[in-house]
């Protein structure tokens, strides 16, 4: 009975240090959230234009090789698609901190906005993931579909919009999940350059009170909840759109 | 009936796939007349699939010229998108959108394309629902449906865009056998009113009763063609001989 009295008490001492204690909570915790979801949100944003762009650039490549006309729009189309190509080698080959670090110190090495520079970090890093999502979507779609659509007299862009890509997004759902909520964690190495996200921010408070145990279970269980709810938030979608064809 | 005005004219067409390695095509001339039914029949491999998807330019031509309705639909610098408005398609594998419903897999292409209102393009939707007798089925989704149905939905998906052929790429090749016969009786139907159709089938029976004209076609080329009491009756090539042999 003591001996439970005492933990409970220096669990609460313990939290009153880490978290209440100079308003640790706020400048370190909520603060570092802050910055967390602002990279994350919109990181996810550039993610999605950069993955669309992209995929249908390659599924276009990919699906017209032997049926188009040779020519100009060819060539532009080849050149476009090697681009496309080169940018995911080069950022699904080399670990997002370096890539992190490559834009803070050398890329954007006049800005000091951490921040600004994770969110495009992590964006152009999330856009090749999310690409190759959305293409694996696109090449699951038979091709039957898109000759229906075509023999109706559908163009290629309205056959993507209306046929294509409405059957590819339901189909992908479960993977675009997965890289939003791997992105969100992704963001934690963001300290690397000078950003104060949650993990850093349970990192100074370690730091400054000599408790590693209050700061980083808070930081996970934290992350933790967020995950959590785009995990409910995902599958209430997925059913939805599911239950469309039933 | 093949004294009608010509609808399609095909003048040498090749198709070879890659890079010549495969000649699905070896220069086929065939001529389609305004409300005849034209049946392709031939063995596997002959050509008759490729031929069909060449004339809506599924398949893009290697070689030779497609006059629909005397436009030259090989010219890469036409517009085909407004030509496949007029040829409606019906595949092997019905290709129903899965995520929209009957109604909305029929009323799509007139909407977006012809600009239809939803009211009307519904309307007209209804009205050939219940010409096949699937009324009942207009919200369902596709994939509550048998296969006989989804083809019967094919059908008048095409037929909503109006057009003035209907392509049909062995359209019964996918059915369970008791589901054959309610997918011909819709193509007799639209034949009876007067629609052009060229249809690729294995359904021999059918090529005799409706088909005003039959091509038969081998090794790429088109064999032998004629009404179907010569084809089926007295057929000259040994191939076709050959063939109808082991056909029937």
């Amino acid at each position: 009975m003591v001996l439970l009295a005492t933990w409970l008490a220096n669990i609460q001492s313990q939290f009153i240090l880490c978290f209440i204690q100079d308003d640790r909570w706020k400048r370190y915790i909520l603060k570092g959230l802050g910055n967390t979801i602002k990279m994350a949100v919109f990181a996810v944003i550039i993610g999605i234009i950069i993955g669309i762009i992209v995929a249908i650039v390659r599924s276009t490549h990919d699906k017209t090789a032997d049926t188009a006309h040779k020519g100009f729009g060819r060539a532009i189309l080849n050149i476009v698609n090697g681009i496309c190509h080169v940018y995911l080698t080069i950022v699904r080959g080399t670990p997002v901190i370096v890539q992190i670090m490559i834009y803070y110190y050398l890329i954007f090495a006049s800005s000091n906005n951490g921040v600004l520079v994770g969110i495009i970090a992590f964006g152009i890093n999330s856009g090749a993931y999310v690409a190759e999502i959305f293409r694996a979507g696109i090449m699951s779609i038979d091709q039957g579909q898109f000759e229906a659509g075509r023999s109706l007299g559908f163009n290629y862009v309205q056959t993507m919009r209306h046929i294509i890509v409405p059957q590819a997004f339901k189909n992908v759902l479960p993977a675009l999940g997965n890289e939003f909520i791997v992105l969100l964690k992704e963001t934690s190495v963001a300290g690397y350059v000078a950003v104060m996200d949650l993990t850093k921010g349970a990192y100074i408070i370690v730091g400054r009170t000599y408790t590693a145990f209050m700061p980083l279970i808070g930081a996970a269980l934290i992350y933790l909840v967020i995950v959590m709810f785009l995990e409910w938030l995902f599958h209430k979608l997925e059913r939805r759109l599911r239950n469309d064809e039933r | 009936m093949t004294n009608g005005e010509v609808l399609i004219r095909v003048e040498g067409l090749e198709k070879h796939f890659k890079g010549g390695a495969i000649k699905a095509l070896n220069g086929v001339d065939a001529e389609v007349h305004k409300g005849e039914v034209v049946v392709v029949i031939g063995p596997s491999g002959s050509g008759k699939s490729t031929f069909l998807r060449c004339l809506n330019l599924l398949e893009v031509p290697t070689g030779g010229h497609i006059f629909f309705e005397g436009t030259d639909i090989t010219n890469p610098k036409i517009n085909i998108n407004i030509h496949r408005q007029k040829m409606g398609m019906v595949f092997q594998h019905f290709n129903l959108f899965p995520h929209m419903t009957v109604l909305g897999n029929m009323t799509i292409a007139p909407i977006k394309l012809l600009k239809q209102s939803k009211a009307d393009a519904e309307a007209k939707a209804m009205k050939l629902l219940e010409r096949v007798n699937l009324a009942d089925r207009a919200q369902a989704y596709p994939n509550q449906l048998s296969g006989g149905q989804k083809q019967r939905i094919a059908i008048v998906r095409a037929l909503c865009m109006e057009p003035d052929v209907m392509l049909f790429d062995e359209p019964t090749s996918a059915l369970d056998p008791e589901m054959v016969g309610e997918v011909l009786e819709v193509m007799k139907q639209l034949a009876a009113t007067g629609m052009t159709m060229v249809v690729v089938t294995h359904e021999m029976g059918f090529a005799r009763e409706v088909g005003d004209r039959v091509l038969f076609m081998d090794g790429g080329l088109l064999v032998e063609q004629g009404g179907p009491e010569e084809i089926f009756g007295s057929p000259k090539s040994e191939r076709l001989q050959a063939f109808l042999s082991k056909m029937l």
